[in-house]
């Protein structure tokens, strides 16, 4: 029958329109977060730039430590990544180059013969690395939409045991900067062993720092802080990037949406015309044979028209 | 004037000038005035005190962190700290008790530190 596909056409616009619904509201609410998210990382910056001071200070200060978590070792054996994804999709490419940049990096460690540790922060990476058969050593869930100090705490707890034990020689964070709104870029970064600035010369105005209890006390209580800042700021910017681009895609499937419904009422409104077409012209075809049969010679189609013919009822003065 | 800045990972929790501030560090109470020589120092867990110009004073629970002093700026980072406005009275008790009931439960260790940080709560708080 004609009217099905104006029928199916009709059904598939109304799905459209409550996806778009859907899309639309996922859209501005990642807006809403992003802009939070964005000041959570503006937040917290002072603590990481405060505490680099005080170990810049204390390094010219004259404080020169052997601290597990400074120890360097010539050819890591064993590399860990962190790899830093989202608990949910619909976030574009967002958690898949992120994931594509760590096994990457794993094939990279693998073709020189050695061998790789997975600590990951939510669900997409682990559900991908775990279909892959890569082995997992720990992962995080529910942490990387709105990252807590406490999470970033424990996370390093793990990584820094994982260092300091020796079970790794190396920790490698891959995540996702957050540069503007409108770009975001998957950055690989040095975790463990901290990277020390050769020191320069101490220079006389920084110099004649008093420390209680001692510098290299003071140093070694402050370096796992450092790390755990460090990776706190990681997890901000990851979220800031996730929700910018959940914003982005979210955006583009509402806009595509839109085009979906313009083109299939289109394609409706032809289907609709053609039906009644159709009917119209077997109603006609239909009617001209009956009478042809009664041998009534006249046309159906009538050359002139009045008004008075068609709508009886109708007075026309 | 010292300028006074307060930072917990999360944000800056206080900003802005004082006369003198007062803390304890592992070797014992230390106070900033202005001149003070570069100091860097970790923090017990006790309440700081900062006085402003004109009497007044903010107490603030620090639980563990580090003091910086240099150029009449004195920065304290911390873990945890609570301007003693924010913290819930009631909570620090009942934490308190908690720490006190679990007393076979918890390490001895564990149970120290909560109850230090519950003490150390109630005290700014009260004051």
């Amino acid at each position: 029958m004609a009217g099905g596909k104006e029928r199916i056409l009709r059904r598939r616009i109304t799905s459209v329109q409550s996806t778009k619904k859907i899309t639309r509201a996922m859209e501005l609410i990642a807006a809403t977060r992003v802009a939070k998210a964005q000041q959570r990382a503006a937040e917290a910056r002072p603590y990481a730039e405060q505490i680099t001071g005080v170990i810049q200070d204390l390094a010219e200060g004259g404080a020169d430590v052997d601290h597990p978590l400074l120890r360097k070792v010539e050819d890591p054996q064993k590399v860990a990544f962190v790899v830093i994804t989202s608990d949910r999709g619909l976030a574009g490419a967002y958690n898949s180059s992120v994931i594509r940049a760590a096994e990457r990096e794993i094939m990279a460690l693998r073709a020189q013969g050695k061998d790789y540790s997975l600590v990951i922060i939510g669900k997409k990476a682990e559900t991908y690395f775990r279909f892959r058969n890569y082995t997992i050593d720990a992962v995080y869930h529910k942490i990387s939409d709105t990252p807590r100090f406490e999470d970033a705490r424990m996370v390093a707890q793990q990584v820094n045991d994982m260092f300091i034990d020796g079970d790794v020689d190396q920790v490698e964070l891959i995540y996702t900067r957050f540069l503007t709104l409108a770009s975001q870029q998957v950055a690989v970064r040095r975790f463990l062993p901290l990277q020390t600035r050769e020191r320069t010369d101490t220079s006389e105005a920084l110099a004649g720092f008093e420390f209680e209890p001692s510098a290299e006390g003071v140093l070694t209580a402050l370096l796992p802080r450092y790390v755990e800042a460090r990776l706190f700021a990681a997890l901000l910017d990851a979220a800031a990037s996730e929700h910018a681009n959940r914003q982005r895609a979210m955006k583009a499937a509402t806009d595509n949406a839109e085009e979906l419904i313009i083109k299939l009422s289109r394609a409706m409104n032809r289907a609709r015309q053609d039906s009644i077409t159709t009917e119209i012209m077997e109603i006609v075809s239909g009617a001209e044979a009956l009478r042809a049969d009664k041998g009534d010679v006249s046309d159906l189609l009538l050359d002139r028209m009045f008004a008075a013919d068609i709508f009886p009822d109708h007075s026309v003065r | 004037m010292l300028q006074v800045e307060l930072v917990s990972p999360e944000k800056i929790l206080f900003s802005g000038e004082a006369e003198m501030v007062v803390a304890r560090t592992a070797g014992g109470d230390i106070a900033f005035q202005p001149g003070h020589v570069p100091f860097i120092g970790t923090l017990a867990d006790h309440p700081v005190r900062i006085l402003f110009a004109g009497g007044q004073e903010e107490m603030v629970a620090v639980h563990e962190g580090f003091v910086e002093c240099a150029h009449d700026r004195v920065t304290i980072l911390s873990d945890i700290a609570e301007l003693s406005s924010q913290i819930d009275v009631n909570r620090a008790e009942a934490a308190r008790a908690r720490a006190e009931a679990n007393a076979d439960q918890l390490d001895e260790s564990t149970r120290e530190a909560a109850l230090r940080r519950a003490q150390v709560r109630i005290q700014v708080a009260g004051s």
